[in-house]
This record gives C-alpha cells, sequence and structure tokens, in this order.
C-alpha cells in the first residue's frame, strides 16, 4: 500500500532481536524515569520493522531525552539543543534510504528548536519525530517548559507561578502540516509500540507526541492519563472508523455540539452510540483532527490516544530526487569540463 | 568619414542611475564584450541595500565601475575616466570619483528642477561652476531614445526604460567596442518578448549612430588587447566562481552535494548558482534560518555527502553553535561567508572583511577551524576547491572567506583543466580495522583525521555528538585529562594542514624594506600598488595569504625578512592582531573601513610614509 525508500534484510538474513538494539553504554535516566520504557519499547520494535541495522539512524537534540541515541545501537548522533530536525533533515536529504528517528522534548522540540520543528513537519521528510513531553525542563533542573500548563509553580524558576500559555503539541503539528500525528504515553506498552511501528510504516513526517514522567522535577503531571485507576475515565482510544466511546464502563463518549466536543452518557437515554463522532484518521482536511488535538486543552474533557492525522503527502526528498532525475534526462549528466567552458569563451593561442 | 581614433592604454568607466536604470546590466555587458575583445578587466558594482529607492533620489543611486587594459590589472580602478550620469542624484554621488578633465555624460533630461531637488543641488551644475573642471557632455538620452521608438508600439515607460542601451550603444563607440555580443545577449534575455528585442537593439543602435554622427564627440579611443597567457578564458564573477569550485570539488571528489542556504546578500548568488546544476546531482535546500542551513550540511557530511552552508557575516554568527558541533563531531563541511559590511546588520551591500577574528574566534571553547581566503574573483574556484579538499582530508568543517567587493566583481578566468584540480578522497571507513569493533575517534596516525563512517555500512554502527568525547572509542566522557588531550588533539591536527599546503609565494622583493602582507580582496589594490614600487626598483614585497588558519609554515620566515611589515585591511586591524601576537613582530596596518576597497593611491601614500619612517627616502 505505501512504499518506504528504506531498504529490507534480504530474506535468510539472520533474525535480529532487542539485544541487538541495546548499546554498550549505561543508560543514565533517574531511575523511574519514563524514557527507560519508551528506550525499551523501541528497542523492541526495532527488529520487526525488517529494515538492516546499519539504516537506521537516531538524532537528537539536548535535554534528557536526547541522551537516547547513546543507548541504541544504531548510527546515532546527539547533536545540539533543539536543531536535530535540520541535521536529521541533512541525513534524509543525503541518504534517503536510511530509516531517521528523531529524539526530542517538549523544551526542544517547542521552545528553542520551535522553527525547525514546524517547518520538518511542512517540509514532510520521512522522519519519524519522537516527542518526550514531560511538562518540564528536567536536565537542567526544573524550570517550565513550554508545555507546562499556566501558573505551574517551579521552586526556583517561577515561584509565583508561570505565565505563559502552554503548546498544545498535536495542535502544532496539524497546523504545521504533520501528515501523521499521533499521541501515547510513555508506560504503556501496549499502546506505544504499535504507535511506534505505525510511525515507521508511515510514508512522510510521523509526529508522536509521548506523554512522559519526570518524577523529580514534575512528578505525576499526566496521572489521570497514566495511571490505571484514572485513565480510563481520562483518555478516549481513537481508532479509525470507530466512535469515540471511552470509561471504565464504556458508558460515556464524545460527541460534537456545534464546534464544541463535549463528552454525553450513552446509557442515560438521551444519546446513544450513534450520536458520536466516528473516528476518520485518513481524512485530508483537518478539522475533526483539530477538534480532537483541543480537547486536551480544555478541562474535564478526556486525551484523545492514537493516531489523529494519518494522510498521504509528497516527501521532500522524494520530490528533490525527483528534479536531480529530470533535469539529468533533460540536459544529461552535469559535464564539468563542458560546464567551466559554458557561456562565451575566447582562447589565447 | 570615420572618425579618428586614438589608442591608449587603459580606461575607466563609471555608469550611475537609479537602482531601476539598468547600470548594472549595461556595466555587465561592456564588461563581457571587453573581456571577449581581450582587454584584462576588473569590476565593482557598487548598489544600495534598497531594491528601488524613490526615484531620483541620492538614496537610490546604483553604479558599476569598469576598468580595462592592455595590460594586466588588478583592480577596478580608484578614479574614473567616463562618468555617465543618468540623473542629477548620480552626478552627485559619483561626481568625487572622476578624474580631474574626465568625460562627463549626462543625461540632461534628467535635470529638471524635481530631480535636482531630489539630489540637494540648489542650481542646476550644469548651468554653474561645478562642472567647470570636467569635458562635459549633454546628451538628451530620454528624448532621443523616444525619438529612435518613436515607430514601436511600445508605451513611453517602456520606452523609457531601453535608454541605458542607448547610454551602452554610446560607450560602445567610444572605445570601439562592437555592439555584436550585446545583441545576441538581448536576443537571448527578451527570446521570451521580441517587442523588447527590437526597441533594445534600436536604443543600442541609435547610441552608437549618435555619437559618430554628433559633433560633440570628435575622436573615439581604441584599447589594444592584452597579453594573456595561452589558453581558454571567460569572464567570471567570484560567487560564480565560488559556485563553479564546489560543484567541480562535488564532481571530482564523487560526494553529492548538498547546499544549505537562507538567503542574505552578497552570499544569495551561491544558492541561485547551485540551483541550476541539479543534473551535478546539486542539491541545494533553501531553509527555515541560517540555523538550519548549516544543519542540513553538518547532517549530509554525517550521511556521506558533501555539505555545504553559505551566508554572510549575521548569518555566520547564528551558525557559530553548529559549526562547533561539526568541529567536535569531525564532519567535514564547508561554510562559506560572504563577507559584508558589518556590525549587525551593518551595510548590507557594501563590502568589508571584517569577519576575520569572528571566524577564528567566534565560538565557544577551544574551537579550532581551518580558515581559507580567496583574493580576487577567479580565485573563489580554487579557494573553495581548497577548502573542500582540507575538509574532506581532515574531517573538519572549513571556513571559505570571501567577500561583496570580490564576489561581484568580475575579471577574465583562465579555465583550469579537469587534470590540473588537486584529488579529493572521501576513504570511508568500509570495516571496524580493531579488535574493540569500530572506533570512530581511532585517527590517521599523519593528519589525525578520524574515520568517515557513513550509515548504512554495516558494523560500523556508532554514536558522536557534542558531548566530549573519550579518545578512540568515541564515547561521553568527563574524564579530566581526556578533555585536555582530545583538545589538544583537534588543535594539533588543524595545524598539521600546515605541512598540507603549498610554500608561500613572495611576489617583488625576497626581502628588504616593506613586506605587503595581505588576504581576501585587497589583492588586487596592494599587488598594483607593488608592482609599481617593484617598478621603480624599491626592496617591497607582497605575499598574500590564502590559508589564515593554519598560517604557512614558511610565514615566520618570509615576515623576518623585511624590515617592515605592512598589513593593509578593510577593517580594524584584525589580521594585524593575529600576526602581531603569533611571531611577536612590530607589524602595522593600513585600515580602512568604508565599506569601499582601497584605492591605490591610499596604500602608495603608507608606503611612501613608512619608507620615509624608515630612512629609505
Amino acid at each position: 500500500m505505501k512504499r518506504k525508500r528504506t531498504s529490507r534484510i534480504p530474506a535468510g538474513a539472520p533474525t535480529l532481536t532487542r539485544a541487538d538494539f541495546k548499546s554498550d553504554q549505561d543508560t543514565r535516566w533517574c531511575p523511574g524515569c519514563g524514557d527507560y520504557s519508551i528506550l525499551t519499547q523501541t528497542q523492541q520494535i526495532m527488529p520487526e520493522l525488517g529494515i538492516p541495522k546499519e539504516n537506521i539512524v537516531f538524532i537528537s537534540g539536548i535535554g534528557c531525552s536526547s541522551r537516547f541515541p547513546y543507548y541504541m545501537n544504531t548510527y546515532g548522533f546527539h547533536t545540539i539543543h533543539g536543531r536535530a530536525p535540520t541535521i536529521a533533515s541533512g541525513v534524509k536529504m543525503a541518504n534517503p534510504d536510511l530509516s531517521v528517528w528523531v529524539i526530542t522534548g517538549d523544551g526542544d522540540a517547542l521552545s528553542i528548536g520551535g522553527n525547525h520543528f514546524i517547518h520538518l513537519m511542512r517540509r514532510n521528510f520521512d522522519i519519524n519525530v519522537l516527542l518526550f513531553n514531560n511538562r518540564v525542563y528536567g536536565l537542567t533542573k526544573g524550570q517550565y517548559s513550554p508545555t507546562s500548563e499556566r501558573g505551574q509553580k517551579m521552586y526556583q524558576s517561577t515561584p509565583l507561578g508561570s505565565l505563559d500559555t502552554p503548546f498544545n503539541p498535536i495542535s502544532l503539528a496539524l497546523a504545521s502540516g504533520a501528515t501523521f500525528v499521533a499521541r501515547s504515553v510513555d508506560i504503556d506498552s501496549g499502546h506505544l509500540r504499535p504507535m511506534l511501528k505505525a510511525a515507521f510504516e508511515h510514508k512522510g513526517t510521523s509526529f508522536i507526541e509521548i506523554y512522559q514522567n519526570c518524577h523529580i522535577y514534575n512528578d505525576a503531571t499526566f496521572e489521570l492519563y497514566r495511571e490505571k485507576e484514572f485513565k480510563t475515565d481520562h483518555t478516549v482510544l481513537l481508532e479509525h472508523g470507530e466512535p469515540l466511546v471511552f470509561g471504565a464502563a464504556r458508558d460515556k463518549g464524545i460527541r460534537l455540539n456545534g464546534f464544541q466536543p463535549e463528552v454525553v452518557d450513552t446509557t442515560n437515554g438521551e444519546y446513544s452510540i450513534d450520536d458520536l463522532i466516528v473516528h476518520d484518521q485518513y481524512a485530508e482536511d483537518t478539522t475533526l483532527a483539530n477538534f480532537l488535538a483541543g480537547m486536551s486543552d480544555t478541562p474535564d474533557m478526556p486525551h484523545p490516544m492514537g493516531i489523529f492525522r494519518s494522510v498521504r503527502h509528497p516527501c521532500y526528498e522524494d520530490l528533490m530526487t525527483n528534479q536531480v532525475r529530470t533535469a539529468k534526462e533533460r540536459m544529461g549528466d552535469g559535464d564539468l569540463e563542458a560546464l567551466l567552458n559554458d557561456g562565451e569563451t575566447w582562447t589565447v593561442p | 568619414m570615420r572618425k579618428p581614433v586614438e589608442q591608449i592604454e587603459e580606461a575607466t568607466i563609471l555608469f550611475a542611475g537609479d537602482s531601476g536604470d539598468g547600470s548594472q546590466t549595461i556595466g555587465t555587458q561592456m564588461t563581457e564584450t571587453t573581456a571577449l575583445i581581450g582587454n584584462d578587466v576588473a569590476t565593482l558594482p557598487d548598489y544600495p541595500a534598497e531594491i528601488r529607492a524613490p526615484a531620483g533620489s541620492l538614496a537610490g543611486v546604483s553604479g558599476f565601475q569598469l576598468h580595462f587594459s592592455s595590460e594586466q590589472i588588478h583592480t577596478p580602478g580608484d578614479l574614473c575616466d567616463v562618468l555617465v550620469a543618468m540623473n542629477p542624484a548620480a552626478l552627485k554621488v559619483q561626481l568625487n570619483k572622476l578624474k580631474p578633465n574626465g568625460i562627463l555624460i549626462v543625461n540632461v533630461d534628467n535635470f529638471a528642477r524635481r530631480n535636482l531637488r531630489l539630489a540637494g543641488y540648489e542650481s542646476n551644475p550644469l548651468e554653474d561652476d561645478t562642472l567647470t573642471k570636467y569635458q562635459v557632455f549633454k546628451v538628451e538620452l530620454t528624448q532621443l531614445t523616444r525619438k529612435a521608438l518613436e515607430t514601436t508600439n511600445l508605451t513611453t515607460g517602456e520606452i523609457d526604460r531601453c535608454k541605458n542601451f542607448f547610454a551602452l550603444g554610446m560607450i560602445l563607440w567610444f572605445y570601439n567596442r562592437p555592439m555584436e555580443y550585446t545583441m545576441k545577449w538581448i536576443k537571448a534575455k527578451f527570446a521570451k518578448k521580441p517587442e523588447y528585442i527590437e526597441s533594445n537593439i534600436l536604443a543600442l543602435r541609435a547610441g552608437n549612430t549618435y555619437c559618430e554622427a554628433t559633433e560633440q564627440f570628435a575622436v573615439s579611443y581604441d584599447v589594444k588587447p592584452a597579453v594573456f597567457e595561452p589558453g581558454t578564458y571567460r569572464n567570471i564573477e567570484g560567487n560564480m566562481a565560488t559556485v563553479l569550485g564546489l560543484v567541480a570539488a562535488s564532481h571530482q571528489s564523487g560526494l553529492p552535494l548538498v547546499y544549505g542556504s537562507y538567503p542574505i546578500t552578497p552570499a544569495s548568488d551561491i544558492l541561485h548558482g547551485l540551483a541550476q546544476y541539479r543534473n551535478f546531482g546539486v542539491v541545494t535546500m533553501q531553509m527555515e534560518d541560517e540555523i538550519a542551513a548549516v544543519g542540513v550540511a553538518i547532517g549530509a557530511a554525517f550521511s556521506g555527502a558533501l555539505g555545504v552552508t553559505g551566508s554572510s557575516g549575521p548569518g555566520l554568527a547564528l551558525k557559530s553553535e553548529a559549526i562547533n558541533l561539526a568541529m567536535i563531531a569531525e564532519l567535514p563541511i564547508v561554510i562559506c561567508n560572504i563577507q559584508r559590511a558589518g556590525p549587525s546588520t551593518g551595510m548590507p551591500t557594501k563590502t568589508e572583511q571584517s569577519d576575520l577574528l569572528q571566524m577564528f574566534y567566534g565560538r565557544n571553547g577551544e574551537s579550532p577551524v581551518p580558515i581559507i581566503a580567496s583574493s580576487r574573483p577567479y580565485d573563489c574556484f580554487e579557494a573553495v576547491y581548497e577548502a573542500c579538499r582540507i575538509a574532506v582530508k581532515y574531517r573538519t568543517p572549513v571556513i571559505f572567506l570571501s567577500d561583496l567587493y570580490i564576489g561581484m566583481g568580475a575579471e577574465p578566468w583562465k579555465i583550469p583543466q579537469l587534470s590540473e584540480l588537486p584529488e579529493i578522497r572521501p576513504d570511508f571507513a568500509a570495516s571496524a580495522d580493531s579488535n574493540n569493533g569500530f572506533e570512530p575517534y581511532l585517527r590517521d596516525p599523519e593528519t589525525l583525521a578520524r574515520p568517515w563512517a557513513k550509515p548504512g555500512t554495516p558494523g560500523l554502527e556508532h554514536r558522536i555528538g557534542g558531548l566530549e568525547k573519550s579518545d578512540v572509542t568515541g564515547h561521553v566522557s568527563y574524564d579530566a585529562e581526556n578533555h585536555e588531550k582530545m583538545v589538544e588533539i583537534r588543535a594539533e591536527k588543524v595545524a598539521r594542514i600546515a605541512d598540507d599546503i603549498p610554500p608561500t609565494e613572495v611576489f617583488g622583493a625576497q626581502e628588504g624594506e616593506i613586506l605587503l602582507l595581505g588576504w581576501g580582496g585587497t589583492y588586487g589594490a596592494i599587488r598594483t600598488v607593488v608592482e609599481n614600487c617593484v617598478a621603480e626598483g624599491l626592496p617591497i614585497g607582497h605575499v598574500h595569504l590564502r590559508h589564515l588558519n593554519p598560517f604557512p609554515k614558511d610565514l615566520d620566515d618570509i615576515l623576518q625578512r623585511f624590515k617592515k611589515v605592512l598589513i593593509p585591511e578593510l577593517n580594524s586591524g584584525q589580521l594585524l592582531q593575529l600576526i602581531r601576537s603569533t611571531y611577536l613582530i612590530n607589524a602595522v596596518g593600513l585600515n580602512k573601513v568604508q565599506g569601499q576597497p582601497f584605492h591605490v593611491f591610499e596604500l602608495h601614500a603608507k608606503i611612501d610614509e613608512i619608507l620615509k619612517e624608515i630612512g629609505h627616502l
């Protein structure tokens, strides 16, 4: 159905396991950090992708999450703050055959690297972007981030509460023209793994916001969406073609009231399952995806988990490769001698 | 009967008018024709930052200076023999560049009261005594062009836009140059608008015929072809030479070229130039900002391509953190800095060489980066090619310095043979050559370069980054001794490039009174002055540095052979500081920070002053 450029492992080659993707470096996140689970799930799905290990590149910026490439036994580049999208774009452009993964955080992607983030989304390189959102700067010891809720009190940097309105990463990605937008949770391996694989399978820039807990500086910020006892009532799973039903008893749903999504009870007779929004992740139009994205900005609404949008658009690297191929067909392979002697010349005997 | 023709050795012409008047176009055409008939030429475009400043205003004056000769020349000339002023503002701004008794051609039709007022003239300079020391030719350029084009179907506005070709037709007559090259260019340029082909050629011819017919012009001039080394030549601008040098380096090394860029004057022409060569596999990426532009170059280098980015001073400031990443990750990229007058936004369309210390020191930590500077328009080809060679061989970012003056200036270029181009060998790592598996910082013992292992190569999976690395393994390391060692290794690697550059050429006296030490776009003015001094028998020499970091190994010895070292620079003394601190000598500077190149007379005056000081005169 879709055509990835990435080479596949030839038949008969030895099967890889998770262990093949663990590097020889000690992992140095705080004990209990959500990053451990994301690393494990990523290492877990790598052998299932069917591509040679040497064709995989992890690129990161700066921050706790950005140490990730050191722990993957693939090619990796731990770059500078906010700039991973630019370096990943160069890597992919120079060799479209590579499977390129950008590991970033809320500060890295949305603050210092905000400009690169939006432009990466609109160019639609076939790159996977995993944003570990913990709503805090961890590596610099706890300052509010561009996804921190307004009023967040960090005892050193914002003792009286932050003043900024937070970014909604999903809305920002959609507004930037992202062709694959999803959300998942660090410790929910059963959800995160399929999301990672879907991101890989998507041809174009795939963006996953991963709710990740920093229990040192911002513990429990996503408690309602992460912990078993709360999440059934506070998250709604997005499944293509399915109505938006949630709740421990599957008795609640999301319907559109005018332009406003609202939670309704499907058991009291006023509304039925037929009144609910039916998810369409393949819709070219982003209206529905934007409604769903906005839910996490609305108090008391469940946060959608899963794929908000997945559409097929041309990739930058393919368009560029086409330009090169067309130019070669039209003008022939570059002839350097002819190029240097181009235009009006004269010869001195 | 044909009017008499007088032989002269050289001439300098300055075309000046409103930015929309087409002075750059006719200047370029005159340059092309003059080069093609065999003169040596050098040019200096001088234009405002505004695309279309208000018509007739001083701010909107655009100029194009052209120097041509039957001898080898190196500069666009100090003062002009001919000034073509299309309006009072052009006259006001450029008159001080005309030699006494020089020829001034003015478009009298533009000297109405409104334009005089815009230029700040209280009375008409054509009628008062402003111009008494010049030979003034008042030409009704607008009226004559309208008359010549009255049979066409163009509007008056369209007709008036052809008057620059009327002026060019006059100048071609004046210097006995053929019109055919310009006609050929007009035909190609307006291939899709045939009505403009006819009108511009009519205007060109009319200007030419007017000079032959009018009694104003009694003689015309001829400049015999210059003597050039045998070879095939073309006329080339510095930025175009940079483009060709990059394409050549990509082609000869087999490395695909990825050029990341963000538009900025005067570097944008490199993006424009490279974008034409997709059939060479050249990828140009116009990015969201300067940082992204260098980011894609670094990413491309990590993937095994020739990553290049280009900008000017303000852009370089933004790129500095990323350049440092390439430095510590030891990845080959080339950063082109086409310098302009700073600081900050400064004067974007004026030249300067004031980014040298920024390039040396403008990064955090100990960050040695090789720096290579081109000296003249055609030298951009070789210099940027050399930057690519050093980058690839030593796995390091290399800064290539050019400037607006040479980037936009043009001169004849002897086209090199491909066999003359130095070899560039990527030598990618193919397999782990250690029992410990692949070690990305296990160095070549001679060059200290680390292996370049591109993703896609089985068995060489490795991680690099901006954190300090452990020697050999490349693992993250906070070890005190290791950090100091790595700082030393990175410095030593760059220092060893000095073993890989040819002996320094000393022009003129090999020892003696004064050594003029220059770099970058001051080459032409310095070489002209030193040639003059040598012709007078003065013991004066000239060294022009291409390699600024590291300095050539023999430079110390050369500096010691002269009583005085004079360093002329278009900054407040940046190379001067480096030379004084590196070699502990009492070098002196000649500094000019006006956004304009040196005049030859300015250098002569300084040399005379030094000669007097040291008792030679």
